[in-house]
């Protein structure tokens, strides 16, 4: 077996007296899709942005490794190694892409702009290079809309750019933090297979942070479901969403609403502030099969069954 | 509680169900139009018309829940604000029990009070310097509910209603969560004893688990006090789980409606039938059924406004603008070509678009 | 209700975030803490001043003329034999009372004017906005001269002729926050609960602009009183012998070469409580303007 892209052992984020992320391992194979599932607050978004190295520093501790391809520890590069890494190796399509891109330049600039800098093309190619791209996202009119701002884009064709700009350097990994969540849903299908389809003809791995289940199993390999900064379950889709094994997989998946959900038995409650967090299972407050000891000791992630489970008690039976 | 002469101005596709149930709202070819002024090079402008409603067809019935689905730009809101009678047609009848809402909400606070409203924004609808105890009273005093002395018993029996707890009530809006403030927004709602409840994306985006429990105390909310609700909401899972109806829209128009689940089950109209199809379901493969994105409201197609976008367009559909028209018992479309492919699997309409 | 069991524990939490942050606002700034303690230094010496100060502030004294700082005088005399001192500790008092008067009227004229060119439309917004637009174009010194010209000499001249020329300003802030303000949904949800208009304004946009206008009067005092003292300073303000801090520094302007304790003293304590007043609105106003606050 060839050594995974990506490969996060135990990261952990502290800031002040939070523990944002909570001993997080998870690994990425050469052309995988991943999904981060999880409610707000479990640190999917987080988890993204420290491993393309922008978390903001101020007074947060990063502990844990991050192998990258060769590289040994990404989470503690230096901001100029990163320069030679981000946008290039690892590059990230935001979930606003609105606001992700420049109101003061055109699309076309920002485009040939990153070519420019990140593959020292020349003026020229860049914008050959940028229209290329723009038509690979299946922009029509390529070259015409090199010159349109990005507010005369609708939200459709904004994101459609910004996976243009991700993708511009051949990246060996995307991070896509909730690219669809702000568009229609008759879009949000159109961008999901335009990743799929860009990343899967590059070669390229995806990390897709997502808070929708039935899209993640549509689109992801694996999954990884997070809870409050911890990883809760891990492992291949069909697998841990046809049949989960932890009781926060359940319960995810028992409150999503399909057409023609009859009933939803919610359980009550909400995720507790960091302040009230247990010391073992952060999901044992709300869990219906917590025992005495799941608020003080940890259970450790273990590869069980085709999957990673981290519970004391689990529900094997169905 | 028609006015005499109204009787023949309803579209027959609505009639359906007129000695059942009364009907509370009334739509009757509503048109908003809007004028922009589109700049069109330096120092030139050009006014133009904008119909963010054109044709709107629509009754519900008291006690109905109605769900009205439709992405961006589809008129929804400015639907709801022509129902809430916060702007006037430009064209046609928005009525009230048979009378129009505009001169119902002039005559006085009654039309306020039947007709309570929770903002998607739940969190920006509550003043942030009034805490969720005087949130709740104001509505009780203005309405005068109930005598001023039992005014802290009634918030916190509303706030149980909720599922809050009475202590809440000396909270200030920021420091509760998504999923509380939304409670809030009900229970604030709920003060006057309404009998329409708008809700307008009242669950978005929040986590699932907080999202499932607002949908079960809507359900029961609508059971227990008899509530006619108006949901609006882009999900189709949320519309199934907690409407009767669905009226689908499109660019300003509605173009199917008909009860939740005959319409979701076979939806008539392309559009819904694409809608349909775009949600994610879990473990089908991912389908894109719908080429394009929608088209600006200042330029729409000739003929009918879906047809750029439209798997089974034909020449009839460019020429003209198919209205809502009745489609069987309770049932309305606006396609000329309703149910077209309804025999090839959404796996076919994926693979027409794999390219585009 | 198993809601209850998990509210109680964030709002608790919440609670200690709050009640911590707040005890602490006097360690983390401590810039504040002190320009706070000499405010309130100068505010007891305004309020006992005929207590505290040594001499009669108009007493004068041949005999004494001009002496430096000495164990009798501390500060030193002026030029009539005045004790400096005495003078700078009731000036204090004229100082404070135009500051607080001129922008207390300052505000409240600001508010009116601000909230109604803030609510109107068409004509009226435009008439009102023109108003407050001159008001703006001079600044508020060169107003202020000008007002005084019409109203003549005199400390309660002084401060209303200093609250004019302050109109302005506040009027703009708050039209702004009221601009601000009237398009929020809650705005609109009480249109929509038919509660009348007035009811609208008075319950839910007053108390929303009201706020951020006390952070303004705060930063405003300090402008008040520098503004006041320089009308003195210019002799068109307060009249002598009247212990003002602006006349004061006139007075000694001529003999700074060979006295120079004359202007500096009170120039000394003028700067002192412009500069404390500054830090202590900047701080109220970091710490509790909620466009500066991020996260919370």
């Amino acid at each position: 077996m060839t050594a995974p892209l990506l490969d996060v052992r135990g990261l952990t984020l502290h800031r002040g007296t939070k523990r944002i992320l909570d001993d997080v391992s998870l690994t990425i194979g050469r052309g995988e899709t991943v999904a981060l599932v999880g409610e707000s607050g479990a640190g999917k978004s987080t988890i993204a942005v420290a491993l393309m190295g922008l978390i903001d520093k101020g007074d947060a501790v990063i502990e844990g490794e991050a192998r990258f391809d060769g590289i040994d520890n990404l989470v503690g590069l230096t901001e100029k190694q990163w320069g030679k890494l981000r946008g290039k190796r690892l590059s990230m399509v935001f979930q606003d892409a609105g606001s992700a891109l420049n109101p003061c330049y055109t699309v076309g600039s920002q485009l040939a702009s990153v070519l420019r800098r990140n593959l020292g093309l020349s003026r020229k190619t860049a914008q050959t290079r940028a229209v290329e791209l723009l038509e690979n996202v299946g922009i029509n009119d390529a070259a015409a809309r090199m010159s349109a701002y990005p507010h005369q884009l609708s939200g459709g064709m904004q994101q459609r750019v910004m996976v243009a700009i991700a993708l511009a350097c051949n990246p060996d990994l995307l991070f896509a933090d909730e690219p669809t969540s702000a568009l229609d849903v008759t879009i949000q299908a159109q961008i999901i297979r335009l990743i799929l389809d860009q990343t899967k003809t590059r070669g390229a791995s995806c990390i897709f942070v997502l808070h929708d289940l039935a899209l993640a199993s549509q689109s992801c390999d694996r999954i990884v479901v997070l809870y409050a900064g911890q990883v809760m379950e891990a492992g291949r889709c069909d697998v841990v969403l046809r049949d989960p094994k932890h009781p926060y997989t359940r319960l995810l998946k028992s409150c999503v609403v399909e057409i023609g959900t009859q009933n939803l038995d919610p359980p009550e409650g909400s995720v507790p502030p960091y302040e009230a967090m247990p010391a073992g299972c952060r999901f044992s407050t709300r869990c219906p099969r917590a025992q005495a000891r799941c608020a003080d000791e940890r259970p450790p992630l273990v590869e069980t069954q085709g999957r990673a489970l981290a519970c004391w008690n689990p529900e094997w039976t169905r | 509680m028609l006015e005499p002469g109204m009787d023949a101005m309803i579209d027959p596709a609505n009639e359906r169900v007129a000695t059942e149930r009364e009907a509370l709202f009334e739509l009757l070819d509503v048109e908003k139009v809007y004028e922009v002024t589109k700049s069109e090079g330096f120092l030139k402008r050009s006014r133009r018309k904008l119909a963010a409603l054109d044709g709107v067809r629509l009754r519900i019935d008291q006690g109905a829940s109605m769900a009205l689905v439709g992405e961006s730009g589809s008129g929804k809101s400015t639907l709801l604000r022509v129902l809430l009678g916060l702007t006037e047609p430009t064209q046609g009848l928005a009525l009230y029990r048979g009378r129009s809402v505009n001169q119902m909400r002039d005559a006085g606070p009654d039309f306020a009070r039947d007709v309570a409203m929770v903002y998607q924004d739940a969190r920006g609808s509550l003043n942030p310097r009034m805490t969720v105890g005087q949130l709740i009273a104001e509505p009780l005093r203005h309405f005068g509910i109930c005598p001023e002395a039992e005014i802290p018993q009634r918030t916190n029996a509303l706030l149980a209603r909720v599922g809050l707890a009475a202590d809440v009530a000396a909270r200030y809006p920021a420091a509760m969560s998504g999923g509380q403030i939304r409670r809030v927004a009900i229970a604030r709602a709920l003060a006057s004893n309404p009998t329409v409840l708008v809700a307008d994306e009242a669950v978005s985006g929040l986590d699932v688990s907080t999202q499932a429990q607002l949908l079960n105390l809507l359900r029961k909310l609508q059971k227990d006090m008899g509530l006619t609700l108006i949901f609006i909401t882009h999900d189709l899972g949320v519309a199934s789980y907690l409407c009767e109806e669905i009226a689908i829209m499109y660019l300003g128009r509605i173009v199917e409606t008909g009860p939740t689940q005959a319409v979701l089950d076979n939806p008539a109209h392309p559009y819904s039938k694409a809608l349909r199809h775009s949600a994610p379901e879990f473990f089908e493969p991912i389908s894109d059924p719908l080429p394009g994105e929608i088209p600006s409201p200042l330029d729409l197609p000739p003929g009918c406004r879906f047809s750029g976008r439209c798997t089974v367009a034909q020449s009839d559909c460019l020429a003209n603008d198919p209205a809502l028209t009745r489609q069987g018992q309770d049932r309305a479309v606006a396609c000329y070509h309703p149910f077209a492919m309804s025999n090839i699997s959404p796996e076919g309409i994926k693979e027409r678009h794999v390219t585009f | 209700m198993a809601i209850n069991g998990t509210t109680t524990p964030i709002a608790a939490a919440r609670l200690r975030r709050s009640g911590m942050t707040r005890k602490s606002m006097f360690l983390r700034r401590p810039f504040f803490t002190m320009a706070l303690a000499i405010t309130f230094g100068f505010a007891l010496c305004a309020i006992f001043a005929p207590q505290l100060a040594p001499f009669d502030p108009v007493a004068q004294s041949i005999e004494a003329m001009m002496a430096p700082p000495d164990s009798v005088h501390l500060l030193g005399t002026d030029s009539y034999g005045q004790d400096i001192l005495s003078r700078i500790i009731h000036g204090t008092r004229y100082a404070l009372l135009i500051g607080l008067c001129s922008v207390a009227l300052g505000a409240i004229g600001g508010l009116v004017l601000g909230v109604a060119a803030g609510l109107a439309s068409g004509k009226t917004e435009w008439i009102l906005l023109r108003v407050i637009d001159s008001i703006l174009a001079l600044p508020s010194l060169i107003l202020a001269v000008a007002f005084i010209a019409i109203l003549g000499q005199g400390v309660d001249k002084v401060i209303i002729a200093v609250a004019l020329s302050l109109i302005g300003p506040f009027a703009r802030t708050v039209r702004s926050d009221v601009l601000q303000v009237k398009v929020q949904l809650f705005v609109e949800a009480a249109g929509l609960m038919s509660i009348p208009r007035f009811t609208v304004i008075r319950r839910h946009i007053l108390p929303n602009v009201l706020f951020p206008l006390l952070v303004q009067v705060t930063i405003r005092i300090s402008e008040a009183i520098l503004v006041s003292s320089s009308l003195s300073f210019l002799g068109i303000g307060v009249t002598p012998p009247t212990p003002d801090w602006g006349l004061m520094i006139a007075e000694g302007r001529s003999f700074v070469s060979f006295a120079a304790w004359m202007s500096g003293m009170p120039g000394l304590a003028l700067a002192l409580l412009l500069i404390a007043l500054s830090i202590v609105g900047d701080a109220m106003r970091e710490e509790f303007d909620p466009k500066l606050r991020t996260g919370r």
